[in-house]
């Protein structure tokens, strides 16, 4: 479980983010969303520790991560796997090489050991086949596979993903938020993905927070989304006609099931 | 000059002086000193820092070796020429144009004019591959792996200049010399003996020394400059460019401010 703690950061005059507070489940698919701007890349920038915090504190399980000395958080640090907007592969390595490359600087075991690791990991992400080429050889989905190999190859207790859908097709979209969702349950993982992809949220979203200008606007999951009467939220999430009358189809179908039917009674 | 001229040389003008005048000197050497302290820290895996140093080696130094072969034969041959053709008295023996050769190349021409086109090959090649690795967001992956990546991609790139450059002088001020010797006689300017007759007329130790001392100095600016500029990349392409284009000119500047220092110091 990964907690923010009244989180505050600015750059000079501009306050990004005034005082935010979360909680990400573990073993749960947990999504960031909002509009362009909202402040979900320097939340995530923080979690991870790329950016310091300028008040609050990220805990991880328990343990302060804003306050750790640099040995503390290379600890923690290797149990973070992430996947980059734009992959972030190394260049001159192959998929093979990129893959092995965190076992090669943290990981213990033969070399026999280490590329059977790498080989389960390609062929969980179904890129048995490329582990010779190299990025620039391969499409972007491709990429964010190998990305996503990269990230779970050291088993990680927490799984970052920035924008794991841009630039893709709906179907790829759609294979890389399946294979993330199920390398969550798989493995238990904590998982935050930053997102604008709608999919992924009425698909993944076990739990989302909605950052609208630096705050967290609402929160719930992605069955709660579809009732929510927050507009901001819904103005946002159901942009389109499309969109809109999607979501009264899925109003309607979770209206048949009776627990929701009396959830929403409740409500 | 017209009013109406005024009022457009004195803005830009003004426009032009603005970058100068904000350059700031003391926030750039700080950064650079913090970025030179940030390496020295126990390597992640002993074998993958020597792995990245072997690799920096083989570029720096075999990579280089081609375009070092050609200007030092040159330089020599060229220096032989005009040298011969500013000393016409029948009163100084021909072996003195060896001697002034062997002494101008070993002093000046190898050190310093095979540094500042290493400023311009090596320098580049390292600015544009960490801002490329900045903006394609690889140095964020690794430091997320717990990797301490001015260690791990800065250092190994100095230390490999300290061994290398020093070499490729060495090779330079050899070539140089029999550069010049094949061009006097093929000009018909001295005979080998005359020129081997002057090599070893008045030879001064120290003059190595110098030139050796000289090479490691140059050699850290090369490889530590472009480095700071090339990791400290913020946008895109273009960024990439302007940092290696700056990385060059701030080696080349600092390579011959420190040579009227060594030269006035030590010699």
């Amino acid at each position: 479980m990964i907690e923010l703690v009244n989180i505050k950061k600015g750059f000079g005059d501009k306050i990004i983010l005034p005082d935010v507070s979360a909680v990400m489940e573990t073993g749960k698919v947990n999504l960031i969303i909002g509009t362009s701007g909202s402040g979900k890349t320097v939340m995530m920038k923080c979690m991870v520790g790329l950016m310091p915090v300028d008040a609050g504190k990220v805990v991880y399980d328990g343990k302060d991560f804003t306050n750790m000395n640099e040995h503390e958080k290379k600890e923690i640090r290797q149990q973070i796997g992430m996947l980059f907007q734009g992959s972030a592969l190394f260049d001159s390595m192959t998929v093979e090489q990129n893959v092995m490359f965190p076992l090669d600087m943290f990981g213990k075991g033969t070399l026999r050991e280490k590329k059977t690791r790498v080989m389960e990991c390609l062929e969980r992400v179904n890129l048995k086949e490329a582990a010779k080429k190299f990025p620039a050889e391969i499409s972007g989905g491709m990429k964010k596979r190998v990305g996503i190999a990269r990230a779970i190859v050291l088993n990680p207790k927490y799984l970052f993903c920035d924008e794991p859908n841009s630039g893709l097709d709906p179907q790829t979209s759609l294979l890389i938020d399946k294979l993330i969702k199920e390398l969550t349950l798989e493995y238990n993982i904590t998982t935050v993905i930053n997102t604008h992809d709608m999919n992924t949220v009425m698909e993944s979203g076990d739990h989302i927070v909605y950052m609208y200008q630096g705050r967290k606007q609402w929160e719930g999951s992605n069955k709660d989304i579809v009732f929510s009467k927050d507009e901001k939220l819904n103005d946002f999430i159901f942009a389109s006609e499309f969109l809109r009358d999607a979501k009264e189809m899925r109003q309607m179908e979770m209206f048949q099931d009776q627990n929701w039917r009396n959830r929403i009674k409740k409500d | 000059m017209s009013r109406r001229l005024q009022g457009y040389v004195v803005p830009t003008i003004f426009r032009y002086l603005w970058p100068v005048m904000e350059f700031r000197f003391f926030h750039h050497f700080g950064s650079y000193l913090l970025m030179l302290k940030g390496m020295f820290s126990r390597p992640e895996n002993m074998k993958m820092f020597w792995r990245e140093f072997m690799r920096q080696c083989v570029d720096i130094g075999i990579g280089s070796f081609g375009i070092v072969f050609i200007i030092s034969l040159f330089m020599g041959g060229v220096t032989t020429l005009q040298i011969a053709y500013q000393l016409v008295s029948p009163l100084i023996p021909k072996s003195t144009i060896a001697q002034v050769v062997r002494d101008t190349i070993i002093l000046e021409f190898a050190p310093t004019l095979t540094c500042i086109v290493l400023a311009g090959v090596v320098g580049s090649k390292i600015a544009s591959e960490l801002g490329n690795m900045r903006v394609s967001e690889q140095i964020d992956a690794q430091e997320i792996m717990g990797i301490n990546t001015k260690g791990y991609l800065i250092l190994p790139k100095i230390l490999a200049a300290l061994i290398m450059i020093p070499c490729l002088i060495s090779i330079a001020g050899f070539l140089g010399i029999w550069g010049g010797e094949k061009a006097g006689e093929l000009g018909g300017i001295l005979s080998s003996e005359q020129y081997w007759q002057g090599l070893r007329q008045e030879f001064k130790a120290y003059n190595i020394f110098f030139a050796l001392f000289k090479s490691f100095v140059f050699a850290f600016i090369i490889a530590s400059v472009p480095s700071y500029y090339g990791y400290n990349v913020e946008g895109g392409a273009l960024e990439i460019g302007k940092a290696s284009t700056s990385a060059v000119v701030v080696t080349c500047v600092l390579i011959l401010f420190m040579d009227y220092l060594l030269a006035a110091l030590l010699l």
